[in-house]
């Protein structure tokens, strides 16, 4: 019941939504029903079945959990198969709805419209973390980092811990001539897309690579998983790393990262800012949030390395039950009690109010196809 | 069963289904194993035809498996050439030379290696092991850099090749030990007697009699634990840096080639499609190694039978 509260606490949106849906429903199908958004089911049975990105699996935990205190007769399964065979399987039918670290390719946009017909796909930005740059350097309890920095660091151009360039960063610190051991995750991995997304954009210069989820770099160390990123920084002296915010513990340190003229540190709520003041892919469909992070950010409320993990479902599916356990869920992980769920289940950052309004519109337009 | 004898032997119920659930025993094993071999193949194919671009790597399915099969080799060899020598004298030592109850209570320790799951031997090696043959790297790359093997750069965590074979010697260590212990406790009295009565050191006596008694067994336990090396998946998942595609025999850097069992096991979960048949294809030429090794095996200790004595 909290979740019609939280649900209806977006009333002002719903009739926007609804008026938004009328319209992409009546461009799809002839005499497409809007009336199923109001259907007043209290209670909902049945199974949804859900796939993709491991990231936000424990979130995820915390979400179902959650919801079937709602709602006890349904059930949610999500299997971490990866982002990419989550969009796969959702794409084919195999599942209602995916869980994918990067928004669907323009490839793939055209396959969902076979998928979800012509009223086309949501993309809700539901899971937000800030991945944290951790390093394992006895005496040097704070470190700042600027963009160049970190690149040349990764980029193996800067391999000991007294370079210049660090110290320029750090006029204050004692830095020693110990040897830099950069870990990069083993395993294809949001985290390692979204880290070098954030070098190609925010150090361009120095780091020539492009965006990707395996580690462009041949060689170095490597971890499996955060997990392994962070036991082989914690194990070596002079590495450095990055991994999940959530999971970087206590014994190592976290550096500020350089943005504008100050140094930030990941914290959820400059992570949710980031996303929220970043623009949307252009040219998608009316509930596609699809973000392009805005990396290059100069406000200094704003931490620039996240992972953004979307939930990707059909604005329109064939069967009610589908249709309303869709907007039923997805309204539950918006919410405020969601995001915190989700956030005491993975550590990760709750969305902005002003996001959350945005995903509310796409919730809302869930409906059976006409 | 066709009668051989003269008469027909008494055949009642209890013979016929005691022969009969052997027989069928034998032939299980053969069907499994005709089943995962029929299984690998067929999931292979699509990896084996698909265009080399589209394999993970981007350069085909043979160099994607190599790189892996090398590392797996390597592994294994390296634990091979540290556990053998340590597991023989650890037998020599519990059946000719310590105590009789200090064997036993030595003994059953050394079995209890071979108890303990294979993913604490990777905690162990990553959590203790590893940090502790960091200041060995170092020396290494410093005074035996000109040797390929230890060309460096060393690594800050030692997460290398040469750590993860060290912790695979451990995990096959039991099984060589054990098998070579149990052969060396057959070798006949008498031999060891007479050797001793030629006026044999007790040195002598183990080289002129036991060892060249016991040698089939040592080879046996030796590729029994090799097999056991080859196939490690956890252990080396946790404790070895790898870098994709790479091939190297310098076993103290971060820049490890990956095996296959620990391959599979880190990609699997985030694989789908033409990823997992690559996989498959992987695991493949892994079956297809553990049987040439197998058959190896089999051959040399069938030929060694013939001087160890034991005929």
């Amino acid at each position: 019941m909290t979740l019609r509260n939280s649900t209806r606490a977006t009333t002002v949106t719903v009739a926007l939504a609804s008026t938004l849906a009328l319209a992409a429903c009546g461009a799809a199908n002839e005499g497409g029903t809007a009336s199923t958004t109001g259907s007043g089911d209290e209670r909902l049975s049945g199974t949804l079945n859900g796939a993709g990105s491991s990231a936000q699996q424990a979130a995820m935990q915390g979400w179902t959990a959650g919801f079937s205190g709602l709602q006890s007769d349904v059930t949610v399964n999500y299997d971490p198969v990866g982002s990419g065979g989550g969009r796969e399987q959702f794409l084919a039918g195999g599942v209602d709805f995916a869980g994918s670290d990067s928004p669907l390719s323009d490839d793939e946009l055209v396959k969902a419209q076979d998928r979800c017909g012509d009223a086309g796909v949501f993309e809700l930005p539901n899971y937000i973390s800030a991945i944290a740059v951790v390093y394992n350097l006895p005496g040097v309890d704070e470190l700042d980092l600027a963009p160049d920095t970190i690149a040349s660091i990764f980029a193996g151009k800067i391999t000991t811990w007294n370079d210049p360039a660090i110290a320029a960063d750090n006029p204050d610190a004692d830095l020693p001539p110990t040897a830099i051991t950069p870990v990069h995750r083993s395993d294809d991995s949001g985290s390692t897309k979204n880290f070098t997304d954030y070098l190609s954009k925010a150090a361009g210069d120095v780091w020539t690579y492009e965006a990707d989820g395996v580690w462009p770099l041949p060689g170095g160390e490597a971890g499996n998983g955060t997990s392994g990123v962070i036991s082989a920084v914690t194990g070596g002296e002079g590495t450095i790393g990055y991994a999940d915010e959530s999971q970087a513990g206590d014994e190592l340190g976290i550096a500020r990262i350089g943005v504008g003229e100050e140094f930030v540190g990941p914290s959820a709520e400059a992570a949710a800012k980031v996303v929220e003041g970043s623009e949307l892919k252009s040219g998608r469909g009316d509930y596609d949030f699809a973000y392009d992070i805005n990396r290059e950010t100069t406000a200094a409320d704003e931490y620039p390395i996240v992972l953004v993990s979307y939930h990707i479902g059909c604005v329109q599916y064939d069967d009610q039950d589908t249709a309303d356990l869709m907007k039923a869920f997805e309204g539950y992980v918006i919410s405020v009690d969601g995001q915190s769920a989700g956030a005491d289940a993975a550590g990760s950052a709750p969305i902005s109010d002003a996001l959350r309004e945005q995903a509310g519109t796409a919730v809302d337009a869930i409906t059976v196809a006409g | 069963m066709t009668g051989v004898n003269p008469s027909p032997p008494v055949r009642r119920l209890g013979d016929r289904l005691f022969a009969g659930s052997a027989r069928g025993a034998g032939i299980a094993i053969l069907v499994v194993l005709a089943g995962v071999a029929a299984f690998l193949v067929v999931d292979s194919v699509p990896a084996l035809v698909a265009p080399a671009a589209d394999v993970p790597g981007g350069k085909g399915v043979f160099s994607y498996v190599g790189p892996l099969l090398f590392g797996t080799v390597i592994a294994a060899v390296i634990a091979l050439v540290v556990a053998t020598p340590l597991g023989v004298a650890i037998a020599l030592f519990l059946t000719h030379y310590a105590p009789r109850r200090l064997a036993q209570g030595l003994g059953y320790v050394v079995d209890l290696l071979a108890a303990i799951p294979s993913i604490v031997f990777g905690f162990w090696g990553i959590f203790w092991l590893a940090p502790r043959m960091v200041p060995f790297y170092a020396w290494a790359e410093e005074h035996l850099g000109f040797i390929p093997l230890f060309a460096g750069p060393a690594s800050a965590t030692g997460r290398t090749m040469l750590t993860a074979g060290v912790v695979l010697a451990v995990m096959i260590l039991p099984i060589i030990s054990a098998i070579s212990r149990e052969v060396f406790a057959q070798v006949p009295t008498l031999h060891r007697e007479a050797a001793l009565a030629l006026g044999a050191t007790r040195w002598e006596m183990i080289r002129m009699a036991v060892l060249p008694y016991g040698r089939s067994g040592v080879i046996g336990g030796a590729m029994l634990g090799l097999g056991r090396a080859l196939g490690e998946t956890l252990a080396i998942a946790l404790v070895l840096s790898v870098s994709a595609g790479t091939m190297t025999f310098n076993l103290i850097s971060s820049t490890n080639p990956s095996t296959i069992a620990a391959n599979i096991a880190l990609q699997f979960p985030e694989s789908s499609g033409l990823d997992v048949h690559t996989l498959i294809a992987s695991g493949l030429a892994l079956f297809a190694l553990t049987l040439v090794v197998n058959v190896l095996a089999r051959a040399v200790v069938n030929r060694r039978a013939d001087f160890s004595g034991a005929n």
